[in-house]
């Protein structure tokens, strides 16, 4: 136990240090407009694959309507400070909790089901949110809600996705955690040993959604419109692929797979003809010479890179 | 609304539902072969359904082929491009976990529809008229010739289809590897090549999906695959997967019901409709309409 809370300090200093120097860099103007954009944009991609994770990853409940919940947080968070002018504080809250118990309402029926019936159940109610909201005017229909002020900063999106990962890490050790963790593994077996599968998936189906909703809030106040065309199940699909390419149960591998394909994307986006043609042969191609991700389930660590070096290390290059 | 004026607005957006239910049907009885045979949701689907239409675009004004010529040369092109497409990106794949291949279906279904950007830019391109537009007033019921053509080709296509798989020994072939793989393969059946053979031809059926759309639309584009490609998995599901006739009744069940709701109610409410058919059918019925229910085994 010692030990764990002593790598938690050492990651939050980590952590810190890492923001100072993001900030210090941002304040000389090293990084520009244009990445400062990006790495706001790879700390909300981080919270909804690391959320996602939760979900895909840990609980092994496949689910492909994620942008969903983004845009339930993106839309109920702008509606709190633009519609009723309360502070952006406020709109995290709610944004949080609304996606939350709208995932909590979706999952209890659809998680009885398993598998690619689950996949298409979950992708198509995120595109039933995204219709909905499409038909309200009050939110600005088809043209989206626009005015959001930008409020959303490296300081709130750093700090919001460092708590999201900590909190999702605990979550994984936590007796909760564990227990989604044997659903992953075997749902009858948990069943058989007295753990309620329902409550679990539930559990986790929520807490994955309201994270994806923390991060919608994080999105529309970021970029001054909440738009219907930018929740499609498109998104969906980026985000999970975020997951799996870093490796599905992993976390540092959700977080790399956040960061390695936001880069890309950044990068590309200067032959945006090329852009997604690029893209999906990266994906194609990753996913062939490796489909179970970059890390599998294991996490990073420094036992990785020694090579040969103890059965964690041959672990993970294993498998093709 | 009187009563005789909304039964004639029934009439009207059933016959339009019946049309574009069997290109739904054409669509969904691909995913649900394959689906059927290597357990894969194939996201690239609707993306052959795209090719098609193009094919079926190059072979009109190109070409200067007629319909039913058009027609074959797209479904030939897009069997090949179907069979190349479970060659490169699927094979490789056959013992990685389900989600891997997932994604590289996602991955190719993004190729195909960016790629075709970039060959034929972003723009709609019309798609010529291969026939005069004839309007027959069956009563107060407007039927024109194209929804008459897509109506008897879906047919057509769905009967040459259902004979291949029940009565051909190739049919056969494909039937025992999605009853049993292993058993087939202990059988002597080449299941790699039964498996190029599905692709092929669900492939065929979706590109001549995409042509009729074509027709029926005046319009193509690149990426008119993403959302019908979606919806005939959810015709394909609502029939049963994996079961043939089932593919057929979901994409014309679809189909009516999204044609009634863009009628009776609002045009946007259409694909939430089909979504929310999606939703009930796996609560209640996750096998489908035809689909048997398979008890859990542990």
């Amino acid at each position: 136990m010692n030990a764990i809370r002593k790598f938690d300090l050492k990651a939050l200093v980590a952590s810190v240090i890492l923001y100072s120097i993001l900030e210090g860099l941002i304040m000389a103007d090293i990084i520009g407009p244009f990445w400062e954009l990006n790495i706001i944009l790879i700390c909300i991609n981080v919270i909804l694959a690391t959320s996602l994770n939760l979900i895909n990853g840990y609980t092994g409940q496949f689910s492909i309507g994620h942008a969903g919940f983004l845009a339930v947080g993106a839309y109920t968070g702008a509606i709190i400070t633009v519609k009723l002018g309360l502070p952006f504080e406020l709109a995290l809250i709610v944004g949080t909790i609304s996606a939350g118990a709208l995932g909590f309402l979706i999952g209890l029926p659809t998680l009885r089901l398993n598998g690619d019936y689950l996949a298409i159940a979950t992708l198509g109610l995120g595109e039933i949110i995204r219709i909905c909201i499409l038909n309200i005017d009050y939110v600005g229909g088809a043209s989206g809600l626009m005015g959001i002020p930008r409020i959303t900063n490296l300081a709130w999106s750093f700090g919001l996705m460092i708590f999201v990962i900590f909190f999702i890490k605990n979550f994984k050790n936590s007796a909760h955690g564990r227990a989604c963790l044997a659903i992953r593994e075997n749902e009858i077996a948990a069943d058989t040993m007295g753990i309620d599968t329902t409550k679990y998936k539930v559990m986790a189906f929520t807490l994955g959604a309201a994270f994806a909703g923390t991060a919608g809030v994080l999105f529309s106040h970021y970029f001054y419109i909440a738009h219907p065309a930018s929740f499609t199940f498109m998104r969906s699909f980026d985000i999970l692929t975020m997951v799996v390419l870093g490796g599905l149960g992993s976390m540092t591998g959700a977080i790399t797979g956040a960061v390695l394909l936001t880069f890309i994307s950044a990068y590309l986006s200067d032959f945006p003809e090329w852009r997604m043609i690029i893209y999906s042969i990266t994906l194609i191609v990753l996913m062939l010479r490796r489909p179970q991700g970059l890390f599998g389930s294991q996490e990073l660590s420094l036992k990785m890179f020694k090579l040969g070096g103890g059965k964690d290390g041959g672990n993970t290059v294993t498998g093709k | 609304m009187d009563m005789m004026s909304f039964l004639e607005q029934f009439a009207q957006q059933m016959v339009n539902g019946i049309s574009l239910g069997s290109i739904y049907a054409l669509i969904a009885l691909g995913y649900t072969m394959i689906y059927g045979i290597i357990k894969l949701i194939n996201f690239a689907h609707g993306d052959i359904y795209m090719l098609g239409a193009y094919f079926g675009f190059i072979a009109t004004s190109y070409l200067g082929l007629s319909f039913v010529p058009a027609i074959i040369f797209a479904m030939a092109c897009a069997a090949i491009a179907g069979i190349i497409i479970e060659r490169v990106a699927y094979r490789p794949m056959r013992n990685a976990p389900r989600i891997a291949i997932l994604i590289t279906a996602i991955g190719v279904s993004f190729l195909l529809e960016y790629g075709m950007i970039l060959i034929a830019s972003p723009q709609p391109r019309t798609f010529p008229a291969v026939f005069d537009a004839e309007i027959y007033h069956l009563g107060p019921v407007v039927v024109n010739n194209q929804q008459i053509v897509i109506l008897i080709s879906a047919l057509i296509l769905m009967t040459v289809l259902t004979y291949i798989v029940n009565s051909t020994k190739a049919g056969k072939a494909m039937r025992a590897v999605s009853f049993d793989a292993d058993a087939a393969r202990l059988m002597g059946i080449n299941i790699d090549r039964v498996i190029s053979m599905t692709f092929a031809l669900g492939s065929a059926l979706a590109a001549a999906g995409g042509v009729l759309v074509g027709v029926y639309y005046n319009s193509i584009d690149p990426l008119m695959g993403m959302l019908p490609g979606i919806k005939a998995f959810v015709a394909a599901v609502l029939g049963g997967i994996g079961i043939i006739p089932g593919a057929m009744l979901g994409g014309l069940i679809l189909g009516v019901v999204e044609a009634l709701v863009s009628g009776f109610l609002s045009s946007t409410f259409r694909d939430a409709a089909a979504f929310g058919i999606l939703i009930l059918i796996l609560l209640y019925r996750p096998s489908g309409i035809l689909g048997k229910n398979v008890r859990e085994k542990v």
